[in-house]
């Protein structure tokens, strides 16, 4: 058992009183997932969520160095595997963690839980657990945008599977044909659910093929969240200047199985611990330290840090009412506002 | 507006060019609105007075045009979609159910999808099985959908501007068979939830929708001469149903005949019929009867089409075994 948070006693006291370095902040980010959806994993286990749950554990490169590159202002339309996504995104852990537990004060109302988060106040479009669904979504936003005289992008993510998708191929060829301010994330972890990248594409190449769309299209290596924060920030400036939409082929890799009911029998062990030499966090964290900007005492400072937010979001979400069944059919037409 | 005499195709083209004078958040788009003038030449003209932005021609992609529509709608705008007919609208099924039909009660009541789809239904053309059929009463099975199938020219002309107000997804069922029909309208909105009593009855109610109208109430003026007074039901909206108006026809005049272009087994047809038996079942004085079409892909060659299709001596020969 937690304590509660009002009398847990300050561990540290001295948190604030060294300015973090700006690299620091990328690293807590995604040091923030994993420790939340490691969480979520025991959360699971223990029934405490349940349904589909599919981790980006290995991942978070891509949720932290994108999300960085995009204003307030930008939308985002994401997959079921977005826990990383949203919470980088700026929805707070408390929403997110409610909606697993399906409460009423989930960021959907207890209605979605993991796959479908969404916050229309951060522009955050949604968890679409249908493999390619949201990637006309995303193209109407950009429309939209674009038609008002906005300035704002899209970023639109999807996986590898969606690539093999006719949705993927429409909607490429319809941005690119509009000229519409859409960056086509790819976050490539190399299986589609447990069919591997060769084994789906004749052309595994995927940046080549969004290329024969017009549109800029470039590989990243979505292990190194400054790499990808660097790209992202170079197709966002693209997008934006109205030069039309960008493709990122984020090259990463999902350390746990697809999801929760997923016994992961189609790839070898070598090969997940061989990516695992390149965790995303590690790979920071390591070369911050090299370069002197941080040490074992704050890094252990930062866990702690996030390790307590995570606690109080679980008994923030165990404390949480649920939807009354009265209100069962509200929202499936609008309500009067 | 004064009452003028127009075809079904030059009122929904008048509501198109209303709407898209009125409100700069409206837009049309689909396959061929522009420059073609759209494939049954409803928005003929409309390109030259709203320019490409807002007339929009779309490659043959009706997953990305209809989700682009979700996604604009999402975005502030007003949406117009046009699928040339339902039959092509399957390709954009996923995004109808699972997105537009689903966003707002998935997320909390959080987004709205105020989007109007058109598209053609129906046979009677020769188009065969892939340009005929009636699978409207498949998306009034889906909640978080309004679907309405103007039957009428002031119905064309009055329910565009009601269904861009809508919150909500509206789709509108454009029967083939229509667009050449003359009719008057004073240009008046129609709401989307009402059905209506086109003639009044006595012996027995003719319930029917979208492009079975005419043939229903040619088959009410011929049991008239018979000296049956046949009352016909224009359901409207088919979804919502008003049920309503439909038991109120019924407990008048005691007896149901349906009428429905679909198929049969599980149709919409079924659902009507179903509500009043669940609902007035004791002020039936006959089994409800339905006319429906064959239960086979609608063919090519006229003779076996027009067999497919309900025909007027259809529903008299149904009026006829509920009243004995």
């Amino acid at each position: 058992m937690t304590t509660a948070p009002e009398t847990t006693p300050d561990p540290l006291p001295d948190a604030e009183e060294l300015p973090e370095d700006a690299r620091v902040g990328p690293l807590r980010a995604m040091a923030r997932i994993r420790r939340f959806e490691e969480r979520c994993v025991e959360l699971y286990s223990a029934e405490r969520i349940r349904g589909f749950m599919h981790l980006c554990i290995g991942e978070e490169a891509v949720a932290v160095g994108l999300m960085g590159a995009l204003a307030d202002e930008d939308a985002v339309v994401s997959t079921y595997r977005e826990h990383g996504h949203a919470l980088a995104r700026g929805l707070p852990m408390t929403s997110v963690l409610a909606e697993m537990f399906g409460r009423v004060t989930g960021c959907s109302r207890g209605r979605g839980g993991s796959m479908h988060l969404f916050d229309a106040g951060r522009r955050f479009y949604g968890g679409n657990a249908i493999v390619g669904g949201g990637l006309p979504v995303a193209v109407g936003l950009a429309l939209a945008d674009a038609m008002r005289g906005r300035s704002a992008v899209t970023a639109c993510l999807f996986g590898d599977g969606a690539v093999a998708e006719g949705e993927f191929h429409e909607c490429l060829n319809l941005a690119a044909l509009w000229h519409l301010p859409v960056i086509f994330c790819c976050e490539n972890n190399r299986y589609a659910m447990g069919t591997a990248l060769e084994r789906e594409h004749a052309q595994t190449d995927l940046a080549l093929r969004a290329a024969a769309y017009g549109m800029p299209a470039w590989p990243v290596d979505g292990m190194d969240v400054e790499a990808v924060a660097l790209a992202a920030e170079r197709a966002a400036a693209i997008v934006r200047a109205g030069a039309g939409p960008c493709f990122l082929e984020l090259r990463t890799y999902r350390f746990r199985a697809h999801s929760m009911y997923d016994s992961d029998r189609y790839r070898e062990r070598a090969e997940v611990t061989r990516w695992k030499e390149r965790d995303p966090v590690d790979l920071l964290r390591e070369r911050l330290v090299a370069e002197g900007r941080l040490d074992d005492e704050r890094w252990t400072r930062l866990v702690a840090q996030v390790d307590e937010e995570i606690e109080d979001a679980v008994l923030a979400a165990e404390a949480a009412p649920i939807e009354p069944v009265e209100d069962l059919e509200r929202f499936v037409y609008s309500e009067p506002s | 507006m004064s009452l003028r005499r127009q075809t079904y195709r030059e009122a929904l083209r008048e509501a198109l060019a209303e709407a898209l004078r009125s409100d700069d958040r409206v837009f049309l788009m689909g396959e061929d609105v522009g420059r073609y003038g759209g494939c049954f030449a409803v928005s003929l003209g409309l390109l030259e007075e709203f320019g490409p932005d807002r007339v929009r021609d779309t490659p043959l992609s009706e997953s990305a045009f209809v989700g682009a529509g979700i996604g604009a709608a999402l975005g502030g705008l007003r949406p117009i979609v046009e699928i040339m007919t339902v039959n092509f609208s399957l390709l954009a099924l996923d995004q109808i159910l699972n997105n537009a039909a689903t966003l707002s009660h998935m997320s909390g009541g959080q987004l709205a999808v105020p989007l109007v789809i058109r598209m053609t239904t129906g046979a009677g053309r020769q188009l065969a099985a892939q340009h005929s059929h009636s699978l409207e009463g498949w998306y009034a099975h889906i909640p978080g959908l309004r679907v309405v199938a103007p039957a009428t020219v002031a119905d064309a002309r009055g329910m565009l501007a009601p269904a861009l107000a809508s919150p909500d997804p509206v789709l509108l069922f454009e029967h083939a068979g229509l667009y050449a029909s003359e009719g008057e309208t004073n240009g008046a909105a129609v709401g989307l939830d009402g059905a209506v009593v086109r003639r009044p009855g006595t012996d027995v109610s003719l319930v029917t929708y979208g492009g079975m109208l005419p043939t229903t109430a040619a088959a009410a003026e011929r049991l008239d001469t018979e000296g049956i007074s046949a009352e016909v039901v224009d359901l409207r909206s088919l979804r919502p149903l008003d049920a309503d108006t439909v038991l109120g026809s019924v407990r008048r005049t005691h007896r149901l005949v349906v009428v429905d272009e679909g198929w049969r087994s599980g149709s919409l047809s079924a659902e009507v019929a179903a509500r009043v038996a669940e609902q007035a079942f004791y002020d039936l004085d006959a089994p409800p009867e339905r006319v429906c079409s064959a239960e086979a892909p609608v063919p090519y060659a006229a003779h076996l089409e027009r067999a497919a299709r309900p025909a007027v001596e259809d529903v008299v020969a149904a009026a006829h075994r509920t009243t004995g």
